[in-house]
C-alpha cells in the first residue's frame, strides 16, 4: 500500500532545458534569512568590497545557516526587507562589478571525521533545496549515529512545472553519488534509497546505471501521484516507515535529503564554493520561453522573467510550484537559496476560482495523503474548538494542497488548515500552562 | 506595474465543480427518464417537467426572499426535481407533484441552509411526506393503456405470486411502479456512468444491493427479483449516495449500505409497507454523522490517545 493524494498536471516543459547562466544583474539583494531558524548576522558594512563566496552573514545559534555573497562587487547598503512570510529581515544589497572574482579564502574543506564533515556542511550554507530551507547540517548532527538506518534521497520532484532537480540528476549525477559516498564514510549509513516519480524516465535510467556501480543504493520508483515528494509520504512509500506525529524522520530511523542539496554538498566538499547560485526553473502560462537558468542568489525575479521572455504584466508570480509555492508581492523580490522555480501566471491561470458551499462530497478527505479530514477541520475551526482540532490531528497537515485542489466547491481548505493549526498551537500551549 | 494577485497555495485547482457533478447526475438519470416515457407514456414528461420547474423556482424564490446568493446554477435543484418525479406514479395530480417539490426544496433543503447542509435527502423526504398525505394517488399504478396494476412488491405482500411479471420485464421495467424506478437496465447504465465519472464510489450501492440479495437468499426469496423490485435500484444508486446525507468515508459508506439493506429487507418481509427503501435511506441519513465519526480514517503517524 502507498500513500498518495491526487493526480495533478505535470507541465514538465523544461525537463530537457539544460540550465543556462543568467546575465549578471546590476545589483543583488541577499536576505539574512533564507532558511528555517534564526536569521544570520550581517558581518559586512556599507562600502565593503566582496567577492563570490565572501561570507556576509554569520550563522546565529544552532538552527541557522551562514550566507555568502553571490557576486563580486561593493556593498551598497544594508536594508530591512519584508519576506513573503511577512517577517522583516536584514538584507545586504551588493552592486556587481561584473568581474565575478572568487574570494581568496575559497578552498576545499579539510575532512577527517564526522565532526569535520558536519562542520563543512554547516559552512557551505546548505539548506533544504527542495523548498523547505531547513539547515542541512542540523539533520546530520546526530548524537547516536546508529540511529541512522537509512538515508532517503528525495528526487520525487512532484510539483508541476519544476525540473531543477531533474537537471541535477541528469547534469550532476556523479555528485549525487559522491555525496552518498561522503555520508557512507562519515556517518556510516549503509542503506540509501532514491525516491523518484515514474515520470522521469531518463533520470531513473541514469541513476540506475550509477547504482549498479555503488553498493547499498536503490532507486525506488513511485507513481507520479502528488505529493510523492512530501517527506512523510516519501519515507513511507520508499521504506514503509511512518514518521510519528511531531517527530523527525530520525525518529523513524531515516534522514531525508533533497537530491540537489546532496549534490551541492558533494560539490562543496570538492571546491569549497558555498551556496551562491541556484538552478531555477522559470515557467508558467505567462512565460513565453520556459527555461532552466543558473541565477546568483539575490537576483531579482524580474531579471529571470525578462530573460525567459515573460509577459510584461503577469497576474501572479510564485516562489516554487503551483501546489505549495508562495505568491510574491512583486517581481523585485530576490532568488533565495531554496528557490527552485519561479512561476509566472497569466490572468487566466491566476484567476481565483469561485468558492461555493461545501457539498460534503468527501473528496478532500479521500485525497488527503495523511488521511486527515479537511472538511471536519474547517468546521472545527469555525467552531473555534481546539479540542476537536486536536482530535482531528490538524497539526499533522503538511499543507500539500490536495484538498483544495480536488474540492469541487473550491473551498480554501489549505488556508483554513493553516489557521486551524495556529489555533491548535495556541490551545495546546494553554493546556500545557494549566498543567 | 499593476498589483500582483496574492493568495494562499495551492495555485492550481482541478476542473471539477459542483455544477459539473450535478450535470453528470442529470446525464446519468436520462436513460431512466427516457425509459419512463416509453413505459408510462408522455405524461411522465409532464410530471418530470413540473417537479424540476417547481424545484428550481422554489430554490430561486427562497434565496431571493432570504436575500441569499442565487445558487440555481449549481443544478442541484434540477437533480432533486428529477429524483422526486422518478419517485412518483405517472398518474399523480400535478398540483400534488408541485406540493412535493416545495416540501423538498423549501422544507428539507433550504430551511436547513441549502446545498450540503440538509441532513435528509430532499426528494426522498418529500416522497415520504406525499405517501402519508396523498396515500391514494401515490399508490395508483396506471399504465398508458389505462390499465392499472399492483406493484410486484404489493403482489408479493398479498401472496399473489402468479400475477408477477417475468424477470425480463422486471429488468426492462415493464411493471407497476413509480415512473423512474422500474427500468433496472436504465438505472444500471446511469450508475455505471456515475462510477466511471467518479461521481459516486461503488461502496454504498454494492453494500446496499449486496445485503438485500444476501438477506433475500437467507429468507428464501428470489434475490434477483428483490433487487429489481420497488425503488431499490434508484435508491441504492442515486438516493443513498447523495453527498450531503451519506457518509463520506469508505467504511462509512459500506456500513450505511449494509444498514440500508437490512432495514429494506426488514420492512419488505415483515413490515406493514410493501416497500422499505425510502425509510431505510432516511434512517441512514439521520445516522450519517455518527457513522462518519465512527469510521474516520486513522491519520498517518497520528499519536495514539
Amino acid at each position: 500500500m502507498r500513500l498518495h493524494g491526487t493526480k495533478v498536471p505535470h507541465h514538465k516543459n523544461t525537463a530537457g532545458s539544460v540550465p543556462v547562466p543568467l546575465p549578471l544583474p546590476k545589483e543583488v539583494v541577499i536576505p539574512m534569512s533564507m532558511h528555517i531558524g534564526r536569521p544570520a548576522r550581517v558581518v559586512v558594512k556599507r562600502g565593503d568590497e566582496v567577492k563570490v563566496g565572501t561570507l556576509i552573514g554569520e550563522a546565529e545559534g544552532f538552527i541557522s545557516a551562514p550566507v555568502h555573497s553571490s557576486v563580486s562587487g561593493k556593498v551598497l547598503k544594508i536594508n530591512e526587507i519584508t519576506m513573503s512570510n511577512g517577517a522583516s529581515v536584514q538584507a545586504v544589497v551588493i552592486e556587481t562589478d561584473g568581474l565575478q572574482e572568487t574570494d581568496e579564502s575559497i578552498k576545499p574543506p579539510e575532512l577527517s571525521d564526522f565532526d569535520s564533515y558536519v562542520a563543512a556542511v554547516r559552512k557551505s550554507g546548505a539548506v533544504g533545496l527542495g523548498g523547505a530551507g531547513f539547515p542541512s547540517f542540523v539533520k546530520f548532527s546526530v548524537e547516536d549515529l546508529s540511529r541512522v538506518e537509512a538515508v532517503v534521497i528525495n528526487a520525487a520532484e512532484c510539483e508541476p512545472y519544476i525540473t531543477s532537480d531533474t537537471r541535477t540528476m541528469l547534469d550532476k549525477t556523479e555528485f549525487i553519488f559522491k555525496g552518498i559516498e561522503a555520508i557512507k564514510k562519515f556517518i556510516g549509513t549503509k542503506k540509501f534509497v532514491i525516491g523518484i516519480e515514474d515520470n522521469k524516465g531518463e533520470c531513473i535510467k541514469k541513476l540506475k546505471e550509477f547504482c549498479d556501480k555503488t553498493d547499498g543504493v536503490e532507486v525506488c520508483v513511485v507513481p507520479s501521484i502528488y505529493p510523492q515528494g512530501g517527506e512523510k509520504v516519501l519515507v513511507y512509500n520508499t521504506t514503509g516507515r511512518i514518521i510519528p506525529q511531531g517527530k523527525l524522520p530520525l525518529d523513524a530511523g531515516v534522514i531525508v535529503i533533497n537530491v540537489t542539496t546532496l549534490a551541492f554538498v558533494a560539490e562543496y566538499l570538492e571546491t569549497g564554493m558555498p551556496l551562491v547560485s541556484k538552478v531555477v526553473t522559470v515557467d508558467g502560462s505567462a512565460v513565453k520561453e520556459p527555461k532552466n537558468v543558473i541565477a546568483p542568489i539575490g537576483t531579482p525575479l524580474k531579471n529571470l522573467l525578462e530573460f525567459c521572455n515573460t509577459d510584461s504584466e503577469p497576474a501572479k508570480i510564485l516562489y516554487g510550484g503551483p501546489m505549495m509555492g508562495i505568491s510574491v508581492p512583486s517581481a523585485d523580490v530576490p532568488v533565495l537559496k531554496m528557490t527552485n522555480a519561479v512561476i509566472a501566471m497569466d490572468e487566466k491561470e491566476a484567476a481565483p476560482p469561485k468558492t461555493t458551499p461545501c457539498i460534503n462530497c468527501g473528496r478532500c478527505l479521500n485525497h488527503c495523503p495523511l488521511r486527515l479530514d479537511p472538511r471536519a477541520i474547517s468546521k472545527a475551526y469555525a467552531r473555534n474548538s481546539g479540542e476537536d482540532l486536536e482530535e482531528l490531528y490538524a497539526d499533522l497537515c503538511m499543507e500539500c494542497g490536495c484538498c483544495s485542489y480536488v474540492c469541487p466547491a473550491k473551498r480554501p481548505l489549505v488556508q483554513t488548515n493553516k489557521l486551524a493549526k495556529a489555533l491548535l498551537r495556541e490551545y495546546k500551549s494553554k493546556k500545557e500552562d494549566k498543567k | 506595474m499593476k498589483k500582483l494577485i496574492s493568495s494562499v497555495s495551492p495555485h492550481f485547482h482541478s476542473p471539477i465543480t459542483t455544477q459539473k457533478i450535478m450535470l453528470d447526475v442529470i446525464i446519468a438519470l436520462m436513460p431512466a427518464a427516457i425509459a419512463s416515457v416509453i413505459i408510462f407514456g408522455f405524461r411522465s414528461l409532464l410530471v418530470i417537467g413540473v417537479c424540476v420547474a417547481v424545484c428550481v423556482f422554489c430554490e430561486w424564490g427562497f434565496e431571493k426572499i432570504c436575500k441569499k446568493e442565487n445558487t440555481t446554477s449549481d443544478l442541484s435543484a434540477v437533480v432533486t426535481g428529477l429524483l422526486l418525479a422518478f419517485n412518483l406514479p405517472v398518474s399523480i395530480p400535478l398540483w400534488q407533484a408541485a406540493f412535493g417539490s416545495i416540501v423538498a426544496i423549501v422544507v428539507v433543503k433550504q430551511i436547513f441552509g441549502g446545498i450540503g447542509q440538509n441532513f435528509a435527502n430532499p426528494a426522498l423526504t418529500a416522497r415520504i411526506v406525499m405517501m402519508t398525505a396523498f396515500s391514494g394517488s401515490m399508490t395508483a399504478w396506471v399504465f398508458p393503456d389505462a390499465s392499472s396494476t399492483a406493484t410486484p412488491l404489493a403482489l408479493f405482500a398479498k401472496g399473489e405470486l402468479d400475477s408477477l411479471p417475468s424477470l425480463l420485464d422486471m429488468f426492462l421495467g415493464v411493471r407497476g411502479g413509480c415512473l423512474g424506478e422500474t427500468c433496472t437496465l436504465a438505472l444500471l447504465l446511469g450508475g455505471i456512468y456515475l462510477l466511471v465519472k467518479r461521481v459516486i464510489s461503488w461502496h454504498l450501492p454494492v453494500a446496499f444491493l449486496g445485503t438485500v440479495a444476501l438477506m433475500s437468499l437467507v429468507c428464501g426469496q428470489q434475490p434477483l427479483y428483490q433487487l429489481m423490485s420497488g425503488g431499490l435500484m434508484i435508491g441504492a444508486i442515486f438516493m443513498a449516495t447523495d453527498y450531503s446525507t451519506s457518509p463520506a468515508t469508505k467504511w462509512g459508506k459500506i456500513i450505511a449500505g449494509v444498514f440500508c439493506g437490512l432495514i429494506t429487507v426488514l420492512i419488505r418481509f415483515w413490515g406493514n409497507f410493501p416497500e422499505g427503501v425510502s425509510f431505510s435511506i432516511l434512517l441512514m441519513n439521520i445516522l450519517t454523522p455518527y457513522i462518519e465519526k465512527l469510521t474516520r480514517a486513522k491519520a498517518v503517524g497520528g499519536a495514539k490517545r
